[in-house]
């Protein structure tokens, strides 16, 4: 379902309103690795996953994994917008009995595939999702996305040494490289760099590229889908808390809800009043 | 006098930052959680003993065995859920080579609210006793919790320490009597043995006061010390009463509940009932939603408490 980018940058923006709005009322969550990603999830969602509302069980259907599980909002304002289930769902996040859970489960009926909120645990088992694919040789693809802290945790890189050994080229990983973690920066709490050259290390095929371009993310996927024989991680230069100035490029909103003036002042900046 | 509900974590982060200038040899590890588990604190006065991990719970914990063997008395926190994904670390290094390494816990229980289920642990005591030379701790208000930090320096050995991200009222006054191994007899009864733990002391005195009403006198002791346990106490006050409820923001399976029908079972079966979370994982809501909805409120205790009596007469 290709759409234009200005309509696609149209679904951003009313995604980032959802974030804030669903945060704002839930009195706690994680806006700024949810506003980082929003351009990834609105490529995603809106032009290249094969996935259908309708019939969310699909066997055949492109398989998205939120490894950052805090991210929890920004997907489920995806989901909701993509039609798995009502955008007023949306008020019910964090709250006791919701399906909008503060950090995802699994409920493949509204498109979520599995449970995270614990770093790392997502990426593996993308990785087994995207083994079962080549068992059963389906032409499905497994689309992962982790935080640039996340790759701290160990088992990302058992797991990406596996999926190079296994060669998984149905395996597309995005890395949202913000820069921030939960306690500061990533260079200040445990510097990654030269990411692109660990990953190549692994034996991945790297992209890198500016995670806000639209253009650039479609691109990308586009060339991504045609690697053979190796998985593919492409490393998304974002910006943390992308769109409310005062949330940009810092740790201090990583897992803080905006409140009265606050809110009020994140909502108008993002042009949703 | 008003009343303000106070921190644990803010309590434990403080007392640290306070031990660290009398012992040298404190080094107090996290993994990019200091903000909320507060060893910030020790980690603004002592920067050069605070080291963050970043988001690598396992090699915390065996970097925190490593600086023990080398004659560190090492702190190492996050919250409980992740730590247990160290579990094989914290046994198969920290554990089985009895290194003096602290595990300070936050986040554990229900009482972590509307993040959900997989930041809930409920399990944690469950895993820790099971593991010889460990010794579990679980405070119950914010004065507890700063006495059990300085008790835990003077401990040799590893512990594991559990505390709540939601901040309680004080069960304790300013001054209190405190052995961090010693069960504590909050209120005297000899109807009913109320055995509780954590925030759940709170609830269980009040399930006293509510059985006080009609006439029982309920036995309140707060259990801060899983392991090793205070057999002796627990089974004076169940011969006493001849009544047992446990209470515990935690699985039925493997923590206080587990740990008292052990004792009973072995030296004096009395009828129990353990109040617990009923093999299930938690999920988002409000605390006090979450309380109710698991059954871990005063009004449950004091049913069981009720029930319990049932049976202690039946068998009279
Ligand atoms: C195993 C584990 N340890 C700790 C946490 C707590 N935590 C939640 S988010 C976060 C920081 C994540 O940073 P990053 O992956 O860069 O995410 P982003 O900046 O994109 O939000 C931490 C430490 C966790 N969820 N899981």
């Amino acid at each position: 379902m290709a759409r234009d980018i200005k309509e696609l940058k149209n679904i951003a923006k009313r995604m980032r309103c959802h974030i804030i709005q669903m945060i704002g009322r839930a009195g706690s969550g994680h806006p700024g690795g949810s506003l980082s990603s929003v351009e990834l999830l609105t490529a995603l969602y809106f032009s290249e996953l094969r996935i259908n509302p309708k019939k969310p069980n699909w066997p055949e259907r492109d398989r998205f994994v939120l490894s950052k599980g805090h991210a929890a909002p920004a997907l489920y304002a995806a989901l909701a917008m993509r039609g798995f289930f009502p955008v007023q769902e949306l008020l019910t996040l964090r709250q006791l009995g919701s399906r909008l859970q503060g950090h995802p489960e699994r409920d493949v009926k509204i498109g979520i595939e599995v449970s995270t909120g614990s770093l790392g645990h997502g990426f593996s088992q993308a990785v087994g999702i995207a083994l079962a694919g080549k068992i059963d040789k389906k032409k499905y693809k497994v689309y992962v996305l982790l935080g640039d802290g996340e790759c701290d945790e160990g088992i990302v890189w058992e797991a990406a040494m596996f999926a190079s050994k296994y060669k998984l080229d149905n395996l597309i990983a995005i890395v949202d490289r913000n820069h921030f973690q939960l306690s500061g920066s990533t260079k200040s709490v445990m510097p990654l760099s030269p990411l692109a050259k660990k990953w190549g290390s692994f034996d991945w095929k790297v992209f890198e590229i500016n995670g806000h371009n639209l253009n650039q993310i479609l691109s990308t996927l586009e060339k991504a889908k045609k690697v053979k024989g190796k998985p593919v991680v492409i490393i998304a230069n974002t910006v943390k808390g992308k769109g409310v100035s005062f949330m940009e490029n810092t740790y201090e909103w990583h897992g803080k809800a905006p409140k009265g003036e606050l809110l009020e002042k994140a909502l108008e900046e993002l042009g949703c009043k | 006098m008003q009343v303000e509900p106070e921190s644990m974590r803010v309590a434990y982060g403080t007392t640290l930052a306070e031990l660290g200038a009398n012992h040298k040899d404190i080094v107090v590890l996290d993994a990019d959680l200091s903000c909320s588990t507060q060893t910030q604190r020790f980690g603004d006065k002592f920067p050069n003993r605070f080291f963050n991990v970043g988001i690598a719970e396992q090699n915390m914990a065996d970097v925190s065995a490593g600086l023990s063997i080398a004659g560190k008395i090492v702190f190492m926190s996050s919250f409980a859920v992740f730590l247990s994904r160290a579990y094989e670390q914290i046994r198969n290094a920290i554990a089985i080579q009895n290194l003096n390494v602290k595990i300070v816990a936050t986040h554990g229980g229900i009482s972590v609210g509307p993040d959900g289920g997989s930041h809930q642990m409920l399990e944690d005591f469950n895993l820790m006793r099971g593991l010889p030379n460990m010794k579990v701790f679980v405070p119950a208000d914010a004065r507890e919790t700063a006495a059990l930090t300085k008790a835990l320096v003077n401990i040799n050995g590893p512990c594991y320490m559990r505390v709540s991200r939601m901040s309680v009222l004080p069960i304790y006054s300013k001054k209190f009597k405190f052995d961090p191994f010693k069960a504590d007899v909050l209120k005297r009864g000899k109807d009913v043995s109320l055995f509780a733990s954590g925030l759940m002391v709170k609830e269980a005195m009040e399930a006293a006061d509510m059985l006080k009403k009609e006439g029982i006198n309920a036995e309140v002791i707060n259990v801060h010390c899983l392991k090793p346990i205070d057999s002796k106490t627990l089974l004076n006050s169940a011969r006493k009463t001849g009544a047992v409820v446990t209470s515990e923001e935690h699985s039925i399976y493997g923590g206080l509940g587990s740990a008292t029908a052990e004792i009973l079972a072995e030296h004096y079966p009395v009828p129990m009932i353990r109040i617990g979370v009923k093999d299930k994982f938690g999920q988002s809501g409000k605390p006090e939603e979450l309380f109710k909805f698991y059954g871990l409120t005063a009004k449950d205790i004091y049913k069981a408490a009720k029930k319990v009596l049932k049976r202690k007469e039946g068998k009279k």
